[in-house]
Formats: structure tokens, sequence, C-alpha cells
């Protein structure tokens, strides 16, 4: 009657195996992240210390050596939630279009007159012709320059819409378009960002896309958010522009294609620049920290060979007159070309000191983002609080355990005994679970782990107060033991299944600590069912093989 | 000796005072409404934007002269209190200084931080910041929005999973119950002004989970017993379904109580009101699963004739485990 195949059993203590092996580095914790960290590093830089050797032999290796992570409220760190204005990239679009689109139209000088650039809203091109009769023409001339954009919703669809008001032509970017350029702006801001993080070198941050043009920044172990703000905030657009003249007046007019910056140093000191851009971060192959000839903190560069053969024509052909070196809208220094460079090196100087100097060699090696960010949530937590909270939460997962384990014993005796086996290997089931999937620990989360170490019984219950209940119909042991398994079944499916649904919503729904709770939550109903099902059934069984009782009391 | 928390064989007439528990579920009901219309939930930044610092110092926390050193800094509404926890020694002093969202900024700007650093810093030089925590009031308005969703998805799909599972009368009857529960547990949010955020919302859920656990242990055993007694009347049936499940219903409310409070005592302050909502709500989702959603289904009446297959509304799936 109590049978269970041997397949089964084997299936069922080597999943139990798995779990508790799964488990086992956590115990360990210390231990195991020296060894990870220490045998990543060995593979990354293909170095090898006596340090290094001894941290990896911390571990053995033929063990398994996934962790819990733990979230930022449990080891302390910052977080971040950025919004990135994808609408800057149009702007920038439509000056790179202006050059092309004023190249078309005088080529139809005679259709369209004399063209005109006009001041216009962000993200759109306004020029003013000089025939209004030609706008038919001019508009076709500008559809011209458009080019079809690949996308899976817009085929066929062109990257610029052109029309026409009264006198002025306007282009604007078509939606498709924007659409496509804001995939992959956050994209590109996703990739600079995780340079960016690397370059400092903490352990694990997590960098990850939020809803449409969101991205959400978790660095374990640094300080403060404002210091990763300061790492991550900054756009680190250098350009290399020509300079018109320098002013004293911020709101002076700087002439249709010029603009007016501030310096970055200098208060009160301002340049008109020519809103052309010579050569671009973009175009850099390296940025290091280094000092100047006057043994001040500067920047040296170098560029690619495009770049180094613009710079090195533009130098060549300007000799004599200033240009400018632009980090984010605010002039760094305004040198004057004394002789041709042609080798695609230079050095940026400038008032820094020695942290700004690495700061920018950094963020221009990572790369320039290509739209502005705003930050919409940020969240420090420091180190202590992360410890406090795991103490804290560490000592109240062990008296809750041991009380429900003395609670279970003296309501049911030796069969109570079976569940706290089951409840053990639980707990240490829903630990290898969280390693294997690398889910994230987080304060919530231990308060899951506590709720579902009280809850986790309920199955056990359910199934032991059924047999209670065949017992008082006398029935004999064996029998009373497989209908209350039996009968319990559906109740058990029931109740976790509404609650396991639960779990689901708050996972998809929720974020950060919240999901941490729902992810323990979920794991914890799943291996509560596996351990009450299949595992405390098969002690049972295997017990009344051996004890073959006449009667059991319950 | 086995430790029973209900003696073998119980026959109570949970139907009895029928009226009685009836009533004060709804008068608890309403009173936790008007709580929560008159005094309002002490929303959290999650919900509201703004900024709160946690501090620690080894000096005792004067609530008063740190409000005097922060107001100078013109930074509009300012809750300071001190933060009281029994693991907390006398060289720990706690508090938790709150600032309004601020004008024209999503979240709050280093500079601020560093002001109010500074403030403090005269007054007490061995403050440190153990957490800082800022959310723009762009982020907090979809977060409202998205727990408002994240309740009402779960009471549906909970309502359609139990409509399936069982009869219609019973999901209303477990719906019910759900709602007395998170409407309760909102309702001592409100009294007792405990900081409502987004952890709330996830003790929130936790309860509906719990509860309707509960509720459904008893429906799967009513079901069972409707089948078995077809004469006799629903409110026996009814009964005899509770007091049948009773030890388990006491059993497993038990345990998870008990680890519950070993959390709500040991875990520290930070996740306090998170427990606690949590454990209040165990406590009234098992009075709710024992009255409320009995009462309703009762109220109801349920199909009792399985015998002749009846193409009726909204039963087609009840017996789908038949």
């Amino acid at each position: 009657m109590l049978h269970i195949p041997t397949w089964k059993r084997v299936v069922i203590w080597a999943l139990v195996a798995c779990g508790v092996l799964l488990a086992l580095p956590n115990v360990f914790y210390s231990r195991v992240e020296g060894h990870n960290d220490a045998a990543k590093l060995m593979e990354q830089s293909g170095l090898s210390t006596p340090e290094l050797e001894a941290e990896l032999a911390g571990w053995p290796s033929f063990l398994p050596s996934g962790l819990v992570n733990l979230g930022l409220d449990l080891r302390g760190g910052a977080h971040l939630l950025a919004e990135v204005q994808v609408a800057d990239v149009y702007a920038d679009r439509m000056r790179g279009l202006w050059p092309d689109v004023r190249n078309a139209l005088r080529a139809e000088r005679e259709t369209v007159g004399p063209v005109r650039r006009l001041d216009a809203v962000a993200g759109e091109l306004h020029v003013r012709i000089g025939e209004a009769a030609g706008m038919a023409r001019a508009i076709d001339v500008v559809r011209d320059l458009a080019r079809p954009i690949v996308s899976l919703t817009g085929v066929g669809a062109s990257d610029i819409d052109v029309r026409g008001e009264g006198d002025v032509l306007i282009v604007t970017l078509s939606d498709a378009e924007k659409q496509a350029t804001d995939r992959r702006t956050i994209q590109q801001s996703l990739e600079i960002i995780r340079r960016r993080v690397d370059e400092v070198g903490t352990r694990e941050p997590t960098i990850q896309r939020q809803g449409d043009t969101r991205i959400l920044i978790q660095v374990p172990g640094i300080g403060s958010a404002a210091e990763l703000k300061a790492l991550i905030g900054t756009t680190a657009r250098l350009t290399f522009q020509p300079v018109v003249g320098r002013t004293a007046d911020g709101t002076a007019s700087a002439g249709v294609g010029n603009v007016v910056l501030p310096s970055l140093d200098e208060q009160g000191v301002f340049y008109i620049i020519e809103d052309r851009v010579v050569v671009s971060g973009e175009e850099l192959t390296d940025a290091q920290p280094a000092f100047d000839q006057n043994g001040r903190p500067a920047v040296n560069f170098r560029f690619n060979p495009t770049g180094a053969r613009k710079f090195g024509d533009y130098t060549a052909d300007n000799i004599g007159s200033p240009f400018a070196i632009v980090l984010d809208e605010e002039v760094i220094s305004a040198p004057t070309i004394q002789s041709h460079i042609p080798g695609g090196s230079g050095i940026i100087t400038g008032n820094f000191t020695v942290e700004d100097s690495t700061q920018l060699a950094v963020l221009l090696r990572a790369g320039a983002l290509p739209a502005e960010m705003t930050f919409l949530e940020e969240r420090t937590i420091g180190p202590e609080l992360g410890q406090d909270s795991i103490e804290a939460g560490a000592i109240a997962c062990v008296v809750a355990f041991a009380a429900v384990l003395v609670f279970m014993w003296l309501s049911y005796g030796l069969f109570g005994l079976f569940a706290n086996i089951a409840l053990i290997l639980n707990v240490g089931l829903m630990f290898g679970l969280l390693s294997l999937i690398g889910a994230t620990l987080t304060l919530p989360g231990i308060a899951g782990i506590v709720l579902t170490i009280g809850m986790a019984v309920d199955a056990n219950v359910l199934v032991f107060e059924r047999i209670r209940e065949e017992l008082r119909r006398a029935r004999g042991p064996a029998r009373a033991i497989e209908q209350g398994y039996e009968r319990a079944l559906s109740a058990i499916l029931d109740a976790n299944v509404t609650t396991f649904l639960v779990a689901a919503i708050l996972f998809t729904m929720g974020s950060g600590p919240v999901r941490g709770f729902a992810v323990t939550l979920g794991m914890g109903i799943l291996t509560s069912v596996f351990t009450a099902i299949f595992v405390t059934r098969l002690i049972m069984v295997t017990w009344f093989d051996r004890a073959r009782p006449k009667s059991i009391e319950v | 000796m086995r430790l029973r928390l209900v003696p073998q064989d119980t026959a109570y007439d949970f139907f009895r005072y029928r009226k009685i528990t009836s009533g004060i579920s709804i008068v608890a009901v309403i009173l936790s409404l008007v709580a929560w219309m008159v005094m309002g939930l002490n929303f959290g930044i999650d919900f509201s934007g703004g900024t709160t610092i946690r501090s620690e110092s080894t000096q005792a926390v004067d609530v008063g002269a740190y409000r005097a050193a922060i107001d100078p800094l013109g930074l509009g509404d300012v809750r300071i209190t001190e933060v009281f926890d029994p693991s907390f020694g006398d060289d720990k002093n706690v508090a938790m200084i709150r600032l309004q969202a601020q004008e024209g900024v999503e979240s709050v700007t280093a500079e601020t931080i560093e002001d109010v650093r500074t403030a403090l810093l005269a007054l007490d030089p061995e403050l440190q910041f153990a957490s800082v925590e800022s959310v723009g009031p762009k982020v907090s308005g979809e977060l409202v929005k998205s727990a408002v969703i994240a309740v009402a998805v779960a009471m549906v799909l909970i309502m359609f999973y139990i409509w399936l599972r069982f009869e219609w009368q019973f999901a209303i009857g477990a719906v019910a119950a759900l709602f007395h529960d998170v409407i309760l547990a909102i309702g001592i949010f409100a009294v007792l002004q405990i900081r409502f955020d987004l952890a709330t919302i996830a003790a929130l859920l936790t309860i509906i989970g719990y509860s309707i656990n509960d509720t459904v242990v008893i429906f799967d055993r009513l079901r069972e017993n409707l089948r078995k007694f077809k004469t006799k009347p629903l409110v026996d049936v009814m009964n005899l379904s509770v007091n049948e499940t009773l030890a388990r219903t006491l059993m497993t409310s038990g345990t998870t109580l008990l680890a519950l409070i070993a959390l709500l005592v040991l875990g520290g302050d930070v996740i306090r009101g998170f427990v606690f909502a949590i454990t209040f709500g165990i406590v009234v989702g098992t009075y709710s699963s024992l009255y409320v959603a009995k009462n309703i289904v009762l109220q109801l009446g349920v199909k009792r004739d399985w015998s002749k297959p009846d193409a009726g509304a909204g039963t087609q799936f009840g017996d789908v485990d038949a």
C-alpha cells in the first residue's frame, strides 16, 4: 500500500542532495566570495600571485560556487534611477543634417532662391528659402536626402519628415526614426554607463533598462549616490571646435551658425564658437591622466586614424588661429594653433586637480553619453546599516526556526520531527534554488524566508490533521497515512497556487526590495510543496517500512 | 503528551453569532475607512516623493536642535523623528529626517544633502548618515499607480481562480474576506500612522496570499462535505467543515505567527513596519476566513443538487476536479 518505487526515491533524494549542495557555498559566504573574485581576476588578467592562489584555494573548485547575491539594503551601496533625455539626440541629428540640406538647396538655387537657417525649437530644422514658389521643389530635394529605415514596425518609412509652411521649410525626424533613435540612445547609454562603472572596478553592479527611457544603476560598495552620479551623470561630450571670438557678455548675439559658450574655469569669460565639430571625443582611442610641461595635471589623448587626419588637416590650415576644446557645452581651454599637429595625439590642459584629470580621462576613455540624464530616484545605504540588518535578520531567522521546530515536535511528536527534517531541508533547498537562479536577497527577502519558515509547515499540518482524522475513523495506520496524503492534496495545491499567484504578481509589478521578497516567497512555496508532498512522505514511508508499527499516533 | 491548540473533536457553532460577527466586521471596515479618510496615511517617500535621511550618532538625538539646524536651509516641510529599538545600545541614537520633494528637481541634489550634513555636523560631530534615499515626484506617482494595479490584479486573479476551482459564491466570499483584511490593515496603518511605502504594499499582498490560503483550505473541505452530506442543511455542513479544519487553521496561524513575532522583536527597526503589517494581517486573515468568507457564502447559498447535471450559470467550472 505504502509503496514508493525505488527510482522515485532516488530522484527525490538526488534533488534534495543537489539543492543542499547548491546551498552549501552560502554557509561559507566570505570564503566563497574570495574564491570567486580571485578566479575572476585571474581569468581576466592572467595574473597569478600567492595571495590570489590562497584566496582561490579557500574553496574547492569542484564544489558549486554560486552565491545568493546580497541586495543593496544588506550590503550597502548606491542606487540610481536615471531618465535618458532621448530628445537631446534629435537636436544633434538636425545639427548634423543642416550642411547636407544647405548643399542640396544651393544646387537648386535657381528655383528656391537663397537659403537661410532660422532658429527653431530643438529637434526641428527651419530653413527660409528665398522663393516661396519653389517650395515644392525644395521639399522634393530635401526629401531625397532621407534614408529608408529598417525596423520591425516601420518598413518603408524614411528617417525624416519634410514640410513647408509659407517660405519656411521644416525638417523633423519621423516618428519611426524617433523610435529607432530612442532605442539606440538607450542602448548606447547602457553600454557607456557599464564601461564607466567597470573602469572603477566595483563588484557586481546592476545596470539595466527600465521601461522605455530609464536606466537603473545599482553599485554595491560605493560610498554614496552623489559619487556614482559624478561618474555617470556627466555626459563627457568632448569636441574640438573653431573659435570665432572671445567676449565677456554671455548674452551676446553669436550670429547664425555660432554659439556662445562659457569658459569652464574663468568666471565671466565666454567664447563665441562655430557650431561645427572638427573632431569629437568619439574619435579618441585613448586618454590618460598626465602632467603638462609645467607640472600641472592634464589629460593626454590620442585620436584614431580618421580623427588624426581631420585634426592634422585642420591644424595645418589654421595655424595662428585659436580653437576650443569643449566639454559638455563648456570651454576647457582655447589654445592657439602653433603648428601643424600631424600625429593625432595631444594634451588637454586646464585648471585641473589630479582627481579631475583622472576622472576626465576615465570619462573620455569610456566615451560620451549620447544624451543627458536626469535622476528620478537615488538611494545610498551605508555598509553598517546593511550589516546590522543582516545580523538582525539572521538572529530572527534562527529564533523563528527554532520556535517552529519545537512547536511542531510538541504538537505532532515523531511526525513533527519528520516535518522538521523536511523543514530544514526546505530552507536548504530554498537557498540552493536562490543561488542557482542568482537571485538577490534583500531585507524584505529575509522577511520572506521567515514567513516561509512559518508557512512551510502548513502542507505538513494539512496532511497530519488529515491522518489524525482518518485514524479516528478507525483505519489502519498505513491506510490512514495514504488517505491523509491523498485527501489533503487538493487543499495543498489550491492554497499554494493562490499564494504563488500573489508572489508572481509581486515579482512582475515590484522593484528592488519588493521583488526580493517576491522571489523568496515564490521559491519558498515551490520548495515547501516539494518537501511536504515528496520528502516528508518518503521519510514517513521509509520509517513505516522499518518499524511496521501496529498503531501510530500523530 | 501532545500540545493541542484545540480539543480533538470540536463542534463549535460558528454561525450562532453570525449577526454579531458580521456586525463587528462591518463596523471595523467602516471605522478603518473613516480612519483612512480622516487621518490619512503616512506615505513614505516611495509614494509622496522626497528624501529620508537616517542618521546615527553616539550622542543623544535632540529633535528640536536638529530642526533648528535644518530650518534655515529653507527646504520646506521637514519632519524629524527619533527611532527607538530595543537592539540599539546607549551609544546608538538614530533619527529619521524627512524632507519634502523639492521644487523643480526630481531627486534631491547632492548639494542639499551636503548642506544638511554640514548643518547637523556642527551640532553633533559624531553624526553619520547611515542611509539617504530620495525619490522624485515623477517616480512616486508611477509607484502609486503600479501598487494599486498590483493589488487589484491580485484580487481579480484570485477571484478568477476560486471561481474556476469552486463556485462563484465562494469567489465572492473569498474576495470579500480579502477586502475586509486589506481595509482593516490600511485602517491600522492610518490609526497608528505607520509609514506606508512600497514594502507595505508587499505586506498587503502577502496578507492577501495568506488569507486566501486559509479560506481556500476551509472551502476545499466544504466542497468535499457538500458532496458527502447532500441533504444536511448548508449551515450545518459549513459548521462541520470549519470545525474539521479548525486544528489546521490555528496550527498554521500559530507557526506563522511564531516566526513573525521572532522577526518583529529581533528583526531590527528597518523592517518593523513591514513585519507588523503582515503579523496584523495574519490575525485578521485567520478571523476573516473563519467568519467573513463563510457568512457571505451562507448568505448567497450554494447549489446543492449535484445529482442532476445542471447547465446553470457560473457552475460549469465548479467541479473541474470532481
